[in-house]
């Protein structure tokens, strides 16, 4: 049966950063990070967030934590909006949704033993010194950490994998029901990664667990989710299941990422790269469609109005491109798989069979 | 012949590193590279014999140190009965060294630890709350550190009038916005990494978190920047009283020694430089031990 309860769900979301200078530190210009970002999180799936670096994915992830503090929007977490709480509501709030950071160098403190480290959360919560320790030491088990080996060793006793596992270890110690990952294999070697990526797996079976997962590397992403979003200079460009967006990514943003990945094939090659430039200054984003500078099919509705996130076909598909919805009745072009790409490619004829 | 691999031979390397094997907190690994570091222990044995001399001046020092008599005035260093010779008063030199080693570490030791204790709360709150309030310290102390040390001691104590409580407080007043500076800085480093916002995502309080998190990775180098200003204290605490600002006469102080011995510097030049060879022995093992405690911290993690 599918357990389809919204855990999280996130309205609206907006995060201006403040540019300041000048002698008085008066506020110059503002980045706009996140821009009215809305997403839901079902129990029990793996949402996957992906984008360039510098697309508000990581702010995103701290805004839902309230590592920063939002702008705008509303964040309800099992029907409660979170962002209307204050400390003790927090802590309780924090309880329950962990987060997992990306540099495993710079995310433990170097002056604390991993099992202190783990343990510090659990005493935060009311735990007795020895309940946080053992507690400690079955998380750490659990994530393929001997306690006993490992638990009194430094952070710089330990190489990269196994400092992520300890990060793991510490955001599981509380028995989260939302784990938050922002990019947690990025930094780590191949082969570590497929480790790290299956542990996540088998502790989200074992444990029940929803998992929220930001990363820039496609096929990640792709082994890994049940649904995912793309987001493209703080704003959400397409939402889908993985298999769906992979096989016929729709906005062209996401078609480009996905030709860009290189292909196990050796084969395959790209005959040229389909996507560009640099993303615009999120200070001063394009009007309208914010893709529209880079995009081949960009047409003259598209620099007037930003394109709302609209749901094309049955299959809670979401895209926020003037190519579809709007009633338009969308059947899949062919895919437009790595192999296929070339330049000639991507200026090619899903336009013409919108309008035809 | 074989090429081989040029490989770091092993004492370089544990140097580098540690020692393999068991697992060492960062404070173990510090004292394990203290103990192999000779000049820093050869430092620290100069201190510890220069405070125990004082200390137990007491007991150690054969004569009065305000008892002189003209009549020996001016004795040369190996006189018999004193080893150190007189000064101008007839007074014993090791006597009055001996005794004089109180003042002079007193007076350069307790500012910098007054200093310490204000200015790191100062620029540990500032680093840790930011924003304005942080703006607000800095720029408080920004207009201390405008001053060159010396003359701001100077200006103090002169204002505050002369005595060894004045030229304490004076110094305590030089020292904290340089230890508050490096403070914050250090707070504000170690506010941005990773492990602070996992802290913060934990849901602990800030007290908590600066108590757990904060404060052991911050103290080290406040200490050792405090550690160098120990040195720099003693010289200036005896150039105060040197200058007259501090320990009045007949009080035995190797600055006020060097003052009062300046007249005689053509009869007895030895005796004349000795409270100096003093200053310098105490500042420069301050010195060199706060250099072997900075390179000992320098752990490559």
């Amino acid at each position: 049966m599918e357990r389809n309860e919204m855990l999280l769900r996130v309205l609206d979301l907006r995060k201006y950063f403040p540019v300041r200078g000048g002698l008085f530190h008066t506020v110059r210009a503002e980045v706009k990070a996140v821009d009215s970002v809305s997403f839901d999180v079902r129990r029990g799936e793996i949402l996957g967030i992906v984008g360039e670096s510098g697309c508000g994915k990581s702010t995103t992830a701290r805004l839902l934590l309230r590592l920063i503090e939002p702008d705008a929007g509303e964040v309800y977490f099992e029907g409660l909006n979170i962002l209307k709480v204050f400390s003790a509501g927090m802590k309780v709030y924090r309880r329950q949704v962990q987060m997992v950071f990306q540099d495993p160098y710079s995310s433990l403190n170097p002056r604390m033993n991993i099992e202190g480290a783990v343990a510090f959360n659990a005493l935060v919560h009311g735990a007795s010194r020895r309940e946080a320790r053992a507690k400690a030491w079955d998380v750490l088990n659990k994530v393929g950490l001997h306690a006993e080996q490992f638990g009194r060793r430094y952070p710089h006793e330990l190489s990269g994998g196994q400092r992520q596992r300890v990060n793991i270890a510490r955001a599981l110690v509380l028995d989260p029901k939302l784990v938050l990952l922002d990019e947690p294999v990025s930094s780590l070697d191949k082969s570590v990664q497929a480790q790290v990526l299956n542990l996540l797996q088998t502790l989200k079976h074992d444990l029940g667990l929803t998992y929220v997962f930001i990363s820039h590397d496609l096929h990640v992403i792709e082994y890994l989710s049940d649904r995912v979003l793309v987001m493209y200079l703080g704003q959400i460009v397409e939402i889908g299941s993985a298999e769906e967006v992979s096989a016929a990514p729709l906005h062209p943003y996401t078609q480009a990422l996905f030709a860009s990945a290189p292909s196990m094939n050796p084969d395959e090659r790209i005959k040229r790269p389909p996507l560009t430039g640099d993303p615009p200054n999120p200070i001063n984003p394009p009007s309208g469609c914010r893709f529209r500078t880079r995009c081949p099919h960009a047409m003259d509705i598209c620099a007037s109005d930003t394109p709302p996130l609209l749901p094309v076909g049955e299959t809670g598909r979401r895209v926020a491109c003037y190519l579809f919805g709007n009633g338009k009745d969308f059947s899949p072009s062919p895919p437009l798989h790595r192999s296929q790409v070339q330049v000639e490619d991507v200026a090619n004829p899903i336009s013409q069979q919108v309008q035809g | 012949m074989n090429p081989t691999v040029l490989e770091q031979p092993r004492p370089m390397q544990e140097l580098l590193e540690g020692p393999s094997g068991k697992p060492m907190s960062y404070w173990q690994l510090v004292w394990w590279r203290l103990r192999r570091d000779k000049v820093t222990l050869a430092a620290a044995a100069v201190i510890l014999l220069i405070i125990l001399s004082a200390v137990l001046a007491s007991y150690l020092a054969p004569y009065d140190p305000f008892q002189g008599s003209i009549r020996k005035r001016l004795a040369m260093v190996g006189t018999p009965g004193h080893v150190l010779g007189t000064d101008e008063q007839g007074r014993d030199m090791l006597t009055r060294l001996l005794y004089g080693g109180r003042m002079s570490l007193v007076s350069g030791v307790t500012p910098v630890l007054i200093a310490l204790l204000v200015g790191s709360t100062l620029g540990i709150t500032a680093g840790y709350v930011g924003g304005r309030l942080n703006l607000l310290i800095m720029r408080v102390v920004d207009i201390f550190f405008a001053f060159p040390s010396i003359l701001l001691a100077i200006a103090i104590s002169g204002a505050l009038g002369a005595g060894l409580k004045n030229t304490m407080i004076a110094l305590s007043i030089v020292f904290t916005p340089p230890i508050a500076r490096v403070a914050e800085s250090i707070t504000t480093q170690v506010r941005g990494w990773e492990f602070m916002e996992a802290a913060r995502a934990s849901g602990a309080g800030s007290l908590a978190i600066i108590r757990h998190h904060m404060i052991a990775n911050v103290v080290g180098p406040i200490f050792v920047y405090a550690s160098t200003l120990i040195s720099v204290s003693v010289i200036i605490a005896s150039g105060l009283s040197f200058l007259g600002l501090g320990v009045s006469p007949p009080n035995a102080e190797w600055g006020l020694m060097l003052n009062t011995l300046r007249g005689s510097i053509y009869v007895n030049p030895l005796v004349a430089a000795l409270p100096g060879v003093m200053i310098f022995m105490t500042s420069m093992s301050f010195n060199l031990l706060s250099d072997g405690l900075r390179d000992a911290m320098d752990v490559r993690l």
